[in-house]
């Protein structure tokens, strides 16, 4: 029981550590797990495409994940978890029934509404297609909202390659180009070989009309921004989800500070203009 | 208050009273004491607690205590603690859980009353920055908020700055201008040791009225700012404050980083000790048969690898990023996020680096080579 006299060290709703159950786990690479979180029962969860949650495992700590599921779907929480650390190979061993900790969401997402009656390119690199999921749903599910839709996608191998029935799925459909590539095909690869920036090659963008959502390794973002410059998109239209380590996810460990910014907060996407003094710096 | 009211005068010898007014209203009182070679905060039961007729002796890299031939309350300047210990601690334990599902978040006590005396005029700015960090952000710091809420600010304004102060040009002393709830300044003087107050809240005014005072005389008053003057022209070390955010935007490239990293040994000792750093970061502590398990936030570091570490390595693995990083959100990228720098002049960085790096200095010598290096600004 709180008395009057203490405070709770949890302000806000989304702030407070609650516990989801799995639903379903999918397998989606070698070290890559699609997490499903249902909500306590009687609770949903909404987010905006781009948002991320805390996550933490029992006893081993907390991490951020952005969300990778249909915003529409109140009820199952995905996030796609690659395991390079130790909370992330806890999170990824777990099973239908388990028990994670969830904080969120938290950050600002994609510009959905600024970017309504536009043509929409989204460049994706690994597991930097896990926020842009969510923009595909939305897309999907309200097309006649939005201009043309194009996914440029590249993975390291084919083996690499995330939510594959749903790429293929998204390739069927006639209201919007995917295009797949890896660094390094194997014996069954018959598609694209190269990095994804490679893939501009076969799109023809409107620069007028275009919003760029950019989501990868660092230096991957770096040569899509550059390869976007060249097709004359202005750097307002360009946006980027941005990485740095995280404690808090609310803007006061410190940890992801970037520039004048708190990525956790004023991010995980920025427009462009936003970092472009900062964004690819060396060790910044 | 208006602040322009007649400053008043109490005796040194009844600033024990103003203590044991405190005490009566509820304040832990907590103040300057010497331990260990150093001043440092903690609870004070009386004035006796002070550091009486003690001074300091810091420079780049040092720190020394020596006797002063009169009776000084105040006769020191800052030491390597800072108020931010007791409104942001150094550890918090923020969870317990069960691993049957019990989440405890834990409570601060929203009841409690902290008095903190002596406050530096740099620190009553310290304070501000980080009621603006923790406080009136998107999530305010609930710890923060519960032990910020009563705070009684007994003010003291520097009349002997220290060698590696430069808060005059900092803008944030000798003298404090606000945000006080009393504000003295000691006067030594052959007919006798006083305190000259200005009174800043009501909640001051209180006080003061709970010890004997009078109203400062003419004298008193031209006493106090002629010693107030003379500090600020003592006040040896000083940053040129005008155009330093866009002088170091300019320069993120630049030698000098690379050249206070072969002195930096990225031990953090300047961000423990700085009055307005308040990066945090979150360990898990367990029971051995995982049945139990904490989460604990402590102070943490930029200088640190672990700090910017994300899969694959750190972001910032040299120590020139780190320094490069600390220094630029001290003196610009704060200026953006919260409206001020993050530094007050408080000189503690320096006094505290082992290896006596002095940011007035580093920021002198960026500025010498300003745009050297050539970079793509847009």
């Amino acid at each position: 029981m709180i008395s009057s006299g203490q405070a709770r060290l949890v302000a806000r709703e989304e702030a407070a550590l609650k516990w989801m159950s799995v639903s379903r786990v999918v397998k989606e690479t070698l070290d890559t797990y699609t997490i499903y979180l249902k909500p306590k029962a009687g609770e949903r969860f909404s987010f905006k495409p781009g948002q991320f949650n805390m996550l933490y495992a029992f006893g081993v700590g907390e991490v951020p994940i952005s969300i990778s599921g249909d915003p529409e779907d109140r009820d199952n929480v995905a996030h796609t978890i690659r395991a390079v650390g130790a909370v992330t190979n806890s999170l990824t061993r777990l099973r239908e029934g388990g028990r994670v900790g969830v904080r969120g969401p938290f950050g600002r997402g994609w510009p959905m509404e600024e970017a309504m009656g536009k043509d929409i390119v989204i460049v994706a690199g690994g597991i930097g297609l896990a926020p842009l999921r969510p923009v595909v749903y939305q897309l999907i599910s309200k097309r006649q909202d939005y201009g043309k839709v194009f996914i440029l996608y590249g993975a390291r191998t084919p083996n690499d390659l995330l939510y594959k029935k749903e790429l293929k799925s998204w390739k069927g459909r006639m209201d919007m180009d995917v295009l797949v590539t890896v660094d390094k095909g194997d014996e069954t690869w018959k598609g694209n070989v190269g990095v994804v920036t490679m893939l501009f090659d076969y799109v023809k963008l409107d620069p007028d009309n275009t919003y760029a959502f950019v989501c990868g390794p660092e230096i991957m973002m770096r040569f899509t921004v550059i390869n976007l410059k060249n097709k004359g998109l202005p750097d307002d239209k360009i946006f980027l989800s941005m990485e740095r380590n995280m404690k808090c996810g609310i803007g006061i460990c410190g940890h992801c500070q970037f520039g004048p910014y708190f990525v956790c907060k004023d991010g995980p996407v920025f427009r462009y203009t936003q970092v472009k003094n900062f964004f690819g710096r060396h060790e910044f | 208050m208006s602040g322009k009211e007649r400053p008043l005068l109490i005796n040194a010898q009844d600033f024990d009273g103003l203590l044991s007014s405190l005490k009566k209203l509820g304040y832990t009182t907590y103040g300057p004491t010497v331990r260990d070679g150093a001043v440092i905060y903690d609870v004070v039961d009386s004035a006796n607690d002070l550091p009486i007729g003690i001074g300091d002796v810091q420079g780049p890299g040092s720190y020394r205590l020596r006797r002063r031939e009169d009776g000084a309350l105040f006769g020191y300047v800052v030491g390597p603690h800072s108020w931010k210990r007791f409104l942001h601690p150094p550890t918090v334990k923020l969870y317990t859980i069960s691993s049957n599902g019990k989440i405890l978040a834990s409570v601060e006590n929203a009841n409690q009353k902290m008095a903190f005396l002596g406050v530096r005029p740099c620190e009553l700015q310290a304070i501000r920055i980080l009621d603006k960090v923790l406080l009136e952000g998107e999530y305010p710091d609930p710890v923060y908020a519960a032990r910020r809420k009563d705070v009684f600010l007994l003010a003291v304004n520097c009349v002997e700055p220290g060698e590696n102060c430069f808060c005059a040009s900092m803008g944030t002393g000798p003298e404090a201008k606000e945000g006080f709830d009393l504000c003295l300044t000691e006067l030594l003087r052959p007919e006798g040791h006083s305190f000259l107050v200005k009174v800043g809240t009501e909640k001051g005014k209180e006080l003061i009225s709970s010890v004997p005072h009078r109203q400062a005389n003419d004298d008193e008053i031209e006493l106090a700012s002629k010693l107030l003057a003379l500090s600020r022209e003592r006040m040896k070390k000083k940053i040129e404050i005008n155009g330093l955010k866009d002088l170091l935007y300019r320069n993120l490239e630049h030698p000098h980083w690379d050249e206070v990293a072969k002195r930096c040994l990225a031990c953090g000792n300047c961000t423990m000790v700085c009055p307005t750093c308040f990066c945090t970061t979150v360990s898990e502590a367990t029971d051995l048969f995982l049945k139990h398990a904490e989460r604990w936030r402590r102070w943490d570091t930029c200088f640190s690898r672990e700090f910017s570490y994300i899969h694959g390595g750190p972001i910032r693995y040299s120590i020139s990023a780190r320094y490069r990083h600390w220094l630029m959100h001290k003196m610009a990228t704060w200026v953006d996020q919260f409206g001020t720098p993050g530094c007050v002049g408080c000189g503690r960085c320096i006094t505290w680096c082992p290896v006596g790096i002095d940011i007035t200095e580093e920021v002198k010598q960026i500025g010498k080579r300003d745009g050297e290096v050539k970079v793509k600004v847009e």
